[in-house]
């Protein structure tokens, strides 16, 4: 049975296809290198357009307006341009209200397309650019620790990782934040406390990871300014023990978090990565996989959901205690016990 | 083998958000059976993002199950089946995963055209992201901006009866065109013209170069007209070809399949419901409700006519991530046997949006489950109802739609640990009212008939016949006003070897009378308090010939609609009561 993978790993290559949501122009060069701010491509998500009905403002026939136009389609045009006119003995004027491409023109009327702040796609780790997808985006490789989480607040930063998480279990309150920690990603256990995520925001913070979060605090932390990533999920939960050794060991090193949100279509996760040099040849994770004796796992849910452990014996179809049968695996779970779940309720762990 | 059945083997895949699967039928004793089924994970999904090694590991399972080679050396399916046995003679497939369409609507009057374009929209996996109509009162440059921004995979265009309006149509059209050049080619949609017939040629060439266009007949004809089916059956073709463009693997299916094998999963079952109508010929309708990870679907038919109604909101799979937001806590926490806190139903919701294969392991996680399942029945019930045919709604002067069989499929009940807790929850979410057979298809199976019809729609009704369709029992369920307690049925069972079970069913009650399965007995029911049955007015009662499902003949006096105790301590007791009533536990 093909698994679901998650990557808690130490050190492995990581390369990551980062693409527009839509067609747009791709910035970034092959054999570039970027930090995970770097825009390696723009498109405009939002385009703005505004009807300029050229004959009524300038008072004058539909008919007419074709004589008294300064612009054609395609022209780009500064705020306060001319569009159309000078026109009787006022000599009326019709400006652009703002900057602006010229889309059609013609029939009395002009459409214009506003120039918007374009959506600009991050490179979302540092890395080399090494291969360009036209019109979308570009392939970014770098080699370092990988973590992924389950949840992200949408936005990319980087800084140096303070683990205020003295165990996996750790709770996040405002009085474990100061102002030594300014600028740094920090990391820490569950979050239950509101004001530990404005004050993060107020520092302010350059990202901070949390084991899990209130669902009733999702709001706020999509409001705040910094990348927020969770490893296990909602609710109050406590680090898994293969995360965790991987975080903590990595105290005081540089963190880039792209916290961006999970869709299961595209592959994007959020995700941690901690550069480090390569010690040799590294390889791409292993990214397909099925389940077999002494694969490391995680429980997706409860009982003993996001625990991690060992399959040490495969199993047929078991019945459970819903009264559910599914095939199912024996694992042992780092906390020594053993127990019989669903293969279905399992990922592998690389 | 008969002249009629003209091909011995048929392969469909079917292949769902979660479950990829490979079934097989074959001609045995001049019938259609259901043979074996092959499994695995979809892989339509990261790290695959082509359905292709899904549908391979489908298919090696059936393989594996039957012994039979399908696929050979160049991995080809082997079709039609060779002398030695190998292959089959038809294929035939249907496909549920991937995000719904994003589809705009532009109608010329909100609710004549537009409505019916939605109905429309509904029959199939789509996201209702935008509409505009003549009565729509944003600026032209609103509108313009709203249409390019979302995107959409296909816009709709209906109105205009036929040889009526044209002019303000073209006009709206015009604005259509506008919207389609400037998206940008990579992601230019597609137009679907069901208006004013005799325009049809007039849009294609307007739009010619610029989008592509797909046609057919206008959804209303006339004012008071709405005929969707030959728009339904266009748009499914259109949602697979949307498929094959922006799905990695589909197109080696639909080559395999060709253009009449292969569909939505929705269509293909709600083609199935549509022969079942035509063939029972019942005086009632017939019922089919299919929850799965995508969406849930409520296809009602009568007569042949279908009603389909796709909602992605209500499936089980990523829909849950809205859900987890808050949306319907209330509806779900009405049928909430378990305690628990907003937060965990929020992560189970988050959870099983992320994990949709993931299954519930303790008896608490199955009761939210099972909560979830029925509110979603229910609200897409909600929503489908006001769109079912209109001799449907015209059998139910009092109320009572009537239904023989429901039809339930989706491995939500084909898992479950057993036919008291698929019947409730299908009593609960769809609240049946009068006589009607609750029926399980056993193996998720009926969409797959659905598509394999195509070739043969005996296939349909032969199948649905067989062991793969499990009758639950017959339910009889009284719409009274009567205080829990009172008597509201007197009961007399009379099975073929004469022997009686009387019984008097008191309102509030679930009850099953035994009947041994597929026994028939003559049931002879009296209403009190002016009980409705749907014998053709309240307290009218009669004689029906029932026949025993698993659950035997369950009579559900608990009231319509259904009011379940607000205080959870009751809620569980009464569940556990009425579980147990049904011979589980």
């Amino acid at each position: 049975m093909l698994a679901p993978v998650t990557h808690f790993s130490p050190i492995t290559l990581v390369r990551r296809a980062r693409v527009l949501p839509h067609p747009g122009k791709v910035l970034a060069r092959t054999g570039q290198q970027v930090s995970a701010l770097d825009v390696l491509a723009e498109t405009n998500v939002n385009p703005e357009y505004q009807w300029l009905d050229i004959a009524h403002l300038l008072g004058i026939s539909p008919e007419k307006t074709e004589r008294y136009l300064q612009c054609q389609a395609g022209d780009q045009l500064a705020r306060g341009d001319v569009i159309a006119g000078p026109y009787g003995i006022s000599n009326r004027v019709v400006r652009a209200p703002k900057e602006c491409r010229v889309i059609l023109a013609g029939d009395g009327q002009v459409l214009l397309e506003g120039t918007a702040k374009p959506f600009q796609l991050k490179a979302g780790i540092p890395g080399d650019v090494v291969e360009l997808i036209p019109d979308f985006g570009a392939v970014v490789e770098t080699s370092g620790a990988l973590i992924q989480g389950v949840w992200g607040n949408g936005l990319v930063d980087y800084g140096l990782m303070a683990v205020l998480a003295k165990r996996p279990d750790h709770p996040l309150v405002a009085s474990d934040l100061d102002v030594s920690m300014r600028g740094s990603v920090i990391l820490s256990g569950s979050c239950q406390d509101a004001e530990a995520l404005q004050m993060a925001d107020e520092l302010p913070l350059r990202g901070m990871i949390l084991s899990s979060l209130s669902m009733d605090l999702v709001p706020l932390a999509l409001k705040v300014r910094y990348p927020l990533i969770l490893i296990e999920g909602f609710g109050v939960k406590p680090y898994n023990s293969v995360a965790y050794k991987l975080l903590v060991t990595n105290n005081r090193r540089e963190v880039t978090l792209n916290a961006e949100d999970w869709d299961p279509y595209t592959g994007a996760r959020p995700e941690i990565v901690i550069p480090l040099p390569a010690p040799g040849r590294t390889t791409v994770p292993v990214e397909i996989d099925t389940f077999g004796i002494d694969k490391v796992v995680r429980v997706l849910r409860v009982p003993h959901s996001g625990q991690t452990g060992t399959i040490i014996s495969m199993k047929g179809k078991t019945m459970f205690p819903s009264g559910l049968r599914a095939n199912a695996a024996e694992i042992r779970l780092d906390d020594g016990n053993t127990v019989d779940l669903p293969l279905a309720n399992l990922e592998l762990i690389h | 083998m008969t002249a009629i059945i003209d091909a011995e083997s048929i392969l469909v895949i079917d292949v769902g958000s979660v479950t990829t699967r490979a079934i097989l039928f074959e001609v045995a004793d001049d019938r259609y059976r259901f043979i074996a089924m092959g499994t695995a994970n979809t892989t339509a999904i990261a790290p695959f993002k082509n359905i292709g090694e899904g549908v391979r590991l489908a298919l090696d399972d059936l393989q594996r199950v039957t012994g039979r080679v399908l696929i050979d050396s160049r991995q080809q399916l082997i079709i039609p089946a060779a002398s030695d046995g190998t292959g089959v003679d038809r294929f035939a497939a249907t496909i549920s995963a991937g995000a719904p369409l994003k589809v705009a609507v532009v109608g010329l009057l909100e609710d004549v055209s537009g409505e019916s374009a939605r109905r429309l929209v509904q029959t199939t996996y789509s996201d209702l992201i935008y509409t505009f109509s003549l009565t729509d009162h944003r600026k032209a440059d609103a509108r313009l901006n709203m249409l390019v921004r979302s995107r959409p995979d296909l816009i709709v265009v209906a109105g205009g009866t036929d040889g009526g309006a044209s002019k303000s149509l073209m006009a709206l059209l015009e604005s259509v065109g506008l919207a389609c050049y400037l998206i940008p080619e990579l992601e230019r949609p597609d137009v679907f013209f069901v208006g004013n017939s005799e325009l049809a040629d007039q849009v294609s060439a307007s739009l010619e170069g610029i989008a592509a266009v797909h046609v057919a007949a206008n959804i209303r004809p006339t004012l008071d007209l709405e005929r969707l089916e030959g728009a339904q059956a266009a748009l499914a073709k259109i949602m697979g070809q949307l498929r094959v463009e922006k799905m990695s693997g589909v197109d080696d299916l639909k080559i395999w399949a060709g253009d009449e094998g292969f569909l939505p999963t929705a269509a293909a079952f709600g083609r199935v419901v549509r022969f079942l109508s035509s063939f029972l010929r019942d005086k009632k309708g017939v019922l089919g409700v299919d929850v799965g990870a995508s969406a849930t679907a409520i296809a009602a038919a009568i007569d042949g006519e279908l009603a389909l109604g796709v909602y992605p909101q209500y499936g089980l799979g990523s829909p849950l991530r809205k859900w987890a937001d808050g949306w319907l806590f209330d509806e779900i926490s009405n049928w909430l046997t378990v305690e628990i806190t907003e937060d965990q139903l929020r992560e189970y919701l988050f959870i099983k949006s992320k994990h949709p294969a993931t299954i519930p392991v303790t008896p608490e996680e199955f009761a939210i489950e099972m909560a979830v399942v029925r509110t979603a029945l229910q609200e897409a019930l909600k929503k489908a109802r006001p769109g079912f045919p209109a001799q449907l709604l015209s059998l139910s002067a009092s109320g009572l739609l009537p239904f023989e069989p429901i039809l339930a499929t989706g491995s939500v009940f084909s898992r479950s640990p057993g036919p008291a807790h698929t019947a409730l929850t299908l009593l609960d979410g769809l609240q049946p009212a009068g006589i009607t057979t609750l029926v399980l298809d056993q193996n998720h199976i009926a969409p797959s008939i659905g598509a394999a019809a195509v070739f043969n729609p005996l296939l349909a009704v032969q199948v649905m016949d067989s062991s793969s369709f499990l009758n639950l029992g017959t339910v009889i369920a009284p719409v009274v006003n009567a205080r829990p307690g009172q008597p509201v049925l007197k009961l007399n069972l009379v099975n073929d070897n004469g022997q009686e079970t009387q019984a008097i069913v008191k309102q509030g009650s679930l009850e099953m009378l035994s009947l041994p399965y597929g026994q028939k007995a003559r049931l002879s029911i009296q209403p009190f308090h002016r009980a409705d049955i749907g014998m053709g007015a309240p307290g009218r009662g009669g004689s029906v010939t029932v026949k025993g499902g698993v659950l035997g003949v369950i009579i559900d006096a608990r009231g319509r609609p259904l009011r379940l105790p607000k205080e959870i301590h009751k809620r569980q007791e009464a569940y556990k009561k009425w579980i147990w009533s049904l011979g589980g536990h």
